[in-house]
């Protein structure tokens, strides 16, 4: 029994260790791919399901997204003023808002191909960029980089910036401007209001 | 996005980056908190209305029809004669900002689309590994170390940065469709590539309007981050107030 024990127990670690070893590059392309081919099965996302959507991005994509780092850069400077409590209720929000945009991207987006583009990168790095290009059936590719830090649990994605408009960073200001006229509050209560009128839309069966 | 600037032609342009200077240069109040990159916030928020407002009521409605009626094989070509024309102007952009190869690269495009992509309506060159390029007067200013300037919102044209105002004025100078003689000719291929550009933006449409909580700062923002990203050629270092 103990050996038995002992076996499950390397077993495990060795998967886990596996799952961390999974190169950024390589990470990106399993999870884009497994998406993709969701996607142009699923007859209800294809129709505009948002529902259904933001369950395939929950179950497949987010568990590899850092979503507290995004929030941290997203506020910047004033997420230092904000206390415990108001950071994990910014990271509810924030996670709240970015899983909905993007499941609306999948829908929007549905009928792309990807080209990943290589990637040069130390052993020792920890902090790279991974760069795809993604066709469109019209129109010109978009760049869509994903960038990625080694944690513990492995790679975690903390910002994706799409024709090099960071979708994180790119929420700076208007943060900085909720902060300034309602402190970090504001800024949370100004985050609820939008999401419950996604969800709202959502309910209603609006695309 | 860079169709929207040809349209009306360098007649419309002129007296419009007049004024637009003028009120920048005045500055407006605003309440709240300012941003720095943005001084004219009040006078473009106004001018944003008034562009949103022309979009929702004829722009976007026309935009719909196109992509609802045209299927997406002559979309896509559409779009590559257009792109096609552009590849000359790359070509002469990149030289000025140093980078021959690529030069050589949009021009062979433009050889190449125009022979077997029988007059740009395919894009063959892609498929031939030579990759499209953006660049325009604005991003080799940029190149060549002029800062973006305040953030400016003109009426019809859209978002700019100071900078990318000036660029637009000589863009439009050597703009291949805004050089037909033939005024009718030249209206029809300003308005058709004003429409076709207009339809490739509808799916950013519903995302802009999930993401966003401020569509104003939102479009703001991204267009500065853009812009910047394609001065650095899509690798921008970060900024150095990140984190």
């Amino acid at each position: 029994m103990k050996r038995l024990i002992a076996t499950l127990a390397s077993l495990l670690s060795i998967s886990a260790a596996v799952a961390q070893d999974i190169a950024p590059d390589a990470l990106v392309r399993s999870v884009s791919s497994d998406v993709l081919e969701i996607v142009h099965k699923d007859k209800d996302i294809q129709s505009g399901n948002i529902a259904k959507a933001v369950e395939l991005a929950e179950a497949k994509v987010l568990p590899h997204f850092d979503f507290a780092h995004m929030t941290r850069l997203a506020v910047g400077k004033d997420w230092r003023k904000a206390s415990p409590e108001q950071q994990k209720a910014l990271v509810d929000e924030f996670r709240t808002l970015l899983v909905r945009t993007y499941s609306k991207a999948f829908i929007e987006y549905r009928n792309q191909t990807i080209e990943y583009k290589p990637l040069k990168m130390q052993p020792t790095e920890t902090d790279v960029w991974v760069r795809t290009l993604v066709n469109q059936t019209t129109g010109k590719p978009v760049q869509i980089d994903y960038n990625l830090e080694k944690t513990d649990q492995g790679w975690k994605v903390y910002d994706i910036s799409v024709a090099g408009v960071s979708l994180v960073t790119n929420y700076r200001s208007s943060f900085a401007q909720e902060v300034s006229l309602g402190g970090v509050d504001g800024l949370v209560a100004s985050l609820r209001a939008k999401n419950k009128a996604g969800a709202a839309s959502v309910a209603a069966g609006k695309k | 996005m860079r169709g929207r600037l040809f349209v009306f032609g360098r007649h419309v342009l002129a007296p419009l980056l007049a004024v637009a200077a003028i009120v920048s240069s005045g500055g407006c109040a605003t309440s709240g908190a300012r941003d720095a990159r943005d001084p004219a916030e009040g006078f473009n928020r106004a001018v944003f209305a008034f562009n949103e407002g022309l979009d929702a009521a004829v722009l976007r409605p026309v935009a719909v029809g196109y992509d609802a009626v045209l299927p997406t094989p002559v979309r896509s070509g559409v779009s590559n004669v257009y792109d096609n024309l552009a590849d000359l102007f790359i070509a002469a952009n990149n030289l000025l900002q140093g980078k021959p190869a690529d030069a050589v690269n949009d021009a062979a495009r433009f050889v190449f689309n125009s022979t077997f992509g029988i007059l740009g309506i395919f894009d063959v060159a892609t498929e031939m590994g030579l990759e499209k390029h953006e660049e325009d007067f604005g991003q080799t200013f940029g190149r060549w170390g002029v800062g973006p300037g305040p953030y400016l919102m003109l009426p019809l044209l859209g978002p700019r940065d100071a900078r990318d105002a000036a660029g637009l004025v000589l863009d439009s100078l050597v703009d291949p469709v805004g050089n037909v003689g033939h005024v009718p000719t030249r209206n029809t291929l300003s308005a058709v590539r004003l429409v076709n550009t207009r339809a490739t933006l509808l799916p950013a449409d519903k995302i802009i309007e999930a993401a966003a909580l401020d569509k104003y700062s939102y479009l703001r923002d991204a267009y500065l981050q853009r812009r910047r990203s394609l001065v650095f050629d899509g690798r921008p270092p970060r900024e150095p107030d990140e984190e």
